[in-house]
């Protein structure tokens, strides 16, 4: 058995031993987990990044309002234990099915949608201290890579370069790729997969050395921590494109500093050095984007205000500038919108432009 | 201008009015607005006299209440008990005479007070149908009974006799009339039925057998074998006497100075107190009664006024008692809850009386609706002009959330609840003479208020309780279920016996176990053992319908 697998299995089974003792002992049983919640969650200004504090809750089975959550937890143990005992890993998906029943002579259900395991596995995390990943549950695999850079993964050597029109998709757990050849000047995340093809097709990262990646909706943990690991291991900047939207730079706000729900693991996601490469407020000017404008609706002003008000934006000339242009915009635009130029505009002259002007926002 | 009539001329515009005018211009005084509520009145008069024919002859009330439908509006009235029965002499004029009657020149609590009430329904009957009423009564079982066949002469207000003999009849002692009258008894129309079963609450000690014009029977039984309480006649209380019921009595006593007349046509007057009030009237304690002029009496009604009169015995009244009015809901209405309350008895003007409250909450009632009023005077139910009288407003001016139920303001309380508001008194205050609604004086409302206050405190405590009770009850249930659950995750993570978990943890609800099993009995929901026709019967008040 692999060390870390040793280490999940212990851990999983004091958290068992050390209920049983209570419930045995006649003490009712309680679990202590972490706040993981905006009230105890602070922006630590010199490691950049959103980190979780002291608060922690005792959820004890015997009252009626944490029961069912008590119970959520320590079924997802189970199931986590009986996963590393078997050394098999199996998605978030699978672990809701697998705690998915009714309770006998109820009408309840253990879970009764996703979210309460998904839930359920993150109190598990910062119980343990343990990734998900090392309590042999994976997200689904969501994602696309291409670049000069040659791995390893399960004993198999794999070429982002030639990885045909797809690219190499990139696993939930990504702990176990070695790289063996690393040959980029930078790395672009984008949001948007249609971008990452446009990209590909032109044979981006080749003309311009880099490495490009997307995912397609969320950025997934496996890719953050690839990120992550390319940014601190391989010493290669991150710069990120979204769309030209509130959700845009919360997309580059969680990538860079963290999110309340992983606040317990920023250590091992987020990216202090990473640069927003666009699309800003200015590109929209200088590249002649605002007959592309979509209008905002109520919710996008909203969201636009509480993003402002980030502890970590809040300071920060440069984003309060584009924060203020947004809203006197009152609109939208998408990358797409580049496409409407020329197909290639975006890979030909956009991106080499503001990658060669060094016109970032940081 | 107006042409000038001599005094003779006027004269002969002047002359007696015959009864029967005075019923058809005072019919909505009565009772007889409508035909729907004629039939109504008719059964509540007869039943009326035959409580209180009852009571006063120490008998315990048998009463046979039927109704036949005749078709074209006509509806034969049979009302019989088992009362003490009335001396020959006296059936003509007690039945067929208006304003004759032994209530209304006394101060005692009965139903009845003004002896209009069974002769209009005769009139009534003769009016509509020009049908006879038949009477049959008996005294005791060594004599025969006796039958009239009774009109009223409408110019002399004279009965008239039209048949009268004597004959057998199975019975020991009673009284049975019988009334043909133009009425109306709509399908689902429920006043008499809800009536009499609202009697039959109020009136614990009494059988009441029913039988309406569907020719459905209804059982309202007796769950009481003791009489209430007779009520003594009592003398009035100088605060409670007006000026002109003082010159009537002045003028009818035959006591011969004004102290002697204190001290015996009134209560709680002693020759100290006759003294006093005579100083401050400043007149003469040996003044001749009959010789008193208005500026005399009016002096003398201010002597009353200005002196300290103890308050008047409270002996004549018999309230219900809170035990028999909860007995009496009980068997009528199926709730998992009742309270009940008798308060002691207090006065205004100078007129004692006592209210009573009770509420049923629960069961089968409404959830959604407002509560259920009952109003009671003197144990006859009040059915109309519900929003008028004094019960409803205190029991809308009650908060009754914080007794757990939701109410809007100067509304009922919503819930599954029935309210009794009783009210007891040798001279319960109308508003009218069809004693609908009682007046709103703030001594009556007072005690009201105090009395729902009462039950309500009960209600919100019993609330509470139950709802604890199956907060805990839900408790184990979501545990018992969760237990073997958790016990088996844990036992998976550490491998410690599974049983052995469970016994563990199941120990930890005992509490919860032992707090139930100890309330449970008391706050379970009543098994609705009464599921008979006389529970289909609806309790509501009713409102005043358009002619």
């Amino acid at each position: 058995m692999k060390k870390s697998n040793v280490v999940a299995k212990k851990a999983l089974e004091d958290l068992g031993k050390e209920l049983a003792k209570e419930a045995l002992a006649g003490k009712q049983p309680v679990l202590n987990v972490p706040v993981r919640a905006l009230s105890n969650i602070h922006f630590n200004a010199e490691k950049k990044a959103l980190e979780i504090g002291g608060k922690i809750a005792s959820r004890n089975f015997f009252n009626i309002a944490h029961a069912k959550k008590f119970l959520q937890t320590v079924e997802v143990a189970a199931i986590s234990k009986s996963l590393v005992d078997a050394g098999k890993h199996t998605s978030l998906r699978d672990v809701f099915y697998m705690a998915k029943r009714t309770i006998p002579n109820t009408k309840v259900n253990i879970v009764d949608d996703q979210n309460e395991s998904d839930n359920a596995i993150e109190d598990l995390e910062v119980i343990t201290g343990l990734a998900r990943e090392e309590l042999h549950i994976n997200a689904n695999k969501n994602g696309s890579v291409a670049g000069h850079v040659v791995i390893e993964d399960k004993g198999d050597e794999i070429d982002w370069a030639k990885m045909g029109s797809g690219g190499w998709s990139i696993p939930s757990n990504v702990e176990n790729v070695k790289f063996k050849k690393v040959k980029a000047e930078y790395v672009v995340y984008m949001e948007k997969a249609a971008v990452w093809e446009r990209l590909h097709e032109d044979k981006f990262w080749d003309k311009n050395n880099c490495i490009i990646m997307s995912s397609q909706g969320q950025t997934t943990r496996g890719i953050r921590r690839l990120l992550r690991r390319l940014s601190t291991e391989h010493k290669l900047p991150v710069y990120i494109l979204t769309d030209f939207d509130p959700w845009g730079f919360y997309i580059y706000s969680v990538l860079k500093f963290g999110s309340i729900n992983l606040a317990h693991m920023s250590n091992k996601m987020t990216l202090p050095d990473a640069k927003f490469l666009g699309v800003t407020a200015d590109d929209i000017v200088n590249y002649g984007l605002k007959k592309y404008f979509i209008k905002f609706k109520d919710i996008d002003f909203t969201r636009l205000k509480q993003i402002a008000n980030y502890e970590w934006f809040k300071k920060n000339k440069l984003w309060q500038r584009q924060f203020k242009m947004m809203k006197d915009f009152g609109a939208k635009v998408e990358i797409n919108a580049f496409s409407a130029k020329n197909i290639s505009f975006i890979s030909e002259k956009y991106l080499p432009e503001k990658i060669r002007n060094k016109d970032f926002i940081d | 201008m107006a042409k000038k009539r001599s005094a003779e001329e006027l004269a002969k515009g002047q002359k007696d009015i015959s009864v029967a005018e005075f019923f058809e211009r005072n019919r909505h005084l009565l009772g007889f607005d409508n035909k729907r509520k004629a039939l109504l009145t008719v059964v509540k008069e007869a039943v009326d006299n035959s409580l209180d024919a009852c009571e006063e002859g120490g008998i315990l009330p048998d009463i046979n209440v039927e109704i036949i439908d005749m078709g074209n509006d006509r509806f034969r009235v049979v009302v019989e008990d088992n009362g003490p029965g009335i001396v020959k002499a006296q059936i003509p004029n007690i039945f067929a005479r208006l304003l004759y009657g032994s209530k209304f020149h006394r101060l005692k609590q009965a139903r009845g007070q003004q002896g209009i009430g069974i002769s209009a329904s005769v009139l009534y009957a003769q009016l509509t149908t020009g049908r006879a009423a038949k009477i049959t009564s008996k005294t005791s079982k060594s004599k025969e009974a006796h039958y009239f066949e009774l009109g009223i002469n409408t110019k002399t207000n004279k009965p008239e006799i039209l048949k009268e003999e004597k004959i057998d009849w199975h019975k020991e002692h009673g009284t049975k009339i019988q009334v043909d009258i133009e009425a109306s008894y709509a399908r689902g129309d429920q006043s008499v039925d809800s009536y009499l079963k609202q009697t039959a609450i109020a009136n614990p000690h009494a059988n009441i057998a029913y039988t309406n014009p569907k020719a459905e029977q209804f059982i309202f039984s007796r769950v009481v074998d003791v009489l209430p309480k007779e009520p003594k006649e009592v003398k009035p209380h100088p605060y409670g006497v007006e000026i002109g019921v003082l010159v009537k009595m002045l003028r009818n006593t035959e006591c011969r100075s004004l102290q002697s007349f204190l001290m015996n046509e009134f209560s709680r007057v002693g020759s100290n107190t006759a003294h006093e009030i005579c100083d401050n009237a400043g007149l003469f304690t040996n003044m001749k009664p009959h010789e008193l002029q208005l500026p005399h009496i009016e002096k003398l009604m201010e002597g009353i006024k200005k002196t300290k009169i103890i308050a008047p015995t409270t002996d004549c009244i018999s309230p219900i008692g809170a035990d028999l009015l909860e007995a009496g809901l009980r068997k009528e209405v199926a709730a998992e809850f009742y309270a009940a309350v008798s308060r002691s008895p207090q006065v205004y003007r100078g007129i004692p009386f006592v209210v009573e409250c009770a509420i049923a909450f629960g069961g089968d009632q409404p959830k959604d609706q407002g509560a259920r009023l009952l109003r009671f005077a003197n144990r006859v139910p009040l059915l109309y002009q519900q929003g008028s009288g004094a019960c409803f407003k205190s029991v809308v001016k009650t908060n009754w959330r914080s007794y757990g139920l939701h109410q809007s303001q100067n509304s009922l309380p919503q819930g599954p609840l029935t309210i009794i508001v009783s009210l007891a008194s040798v001279w319960p205050p109308f508003t009218s003479e069809a004693k609908e609604a009682i007046a709103h004086y703030p001594e009556i409302i007072k005690e009201m208020r105090l009395a729902l206050q009462d039950v309500g405190r009960k209600l919100g405590s019993y609330v509470k309780k139950k709802r604890k009770v199956s907060e805990q009850q839900e408790r184990i249930n979501t545990f018992e279920g969760f237990i073997p659950e958790v016990a088996d995750a844990l036992f998976r993570l550490s491998g410690v016996s599974k049983v052995k978990l469970v016994d563990s943890l199941k120990k930890m609800l005992s509490k919860s176990r032992e707090f139930v099993a100890e309330h449970k009995e008391k706050h379970k929901v009543e098994s609705l053992v009464k599921k008979d026709k006389e529970s289909k019967i609806e309790l509501r008040s009713f409102e005043d319908e358009e002619v």
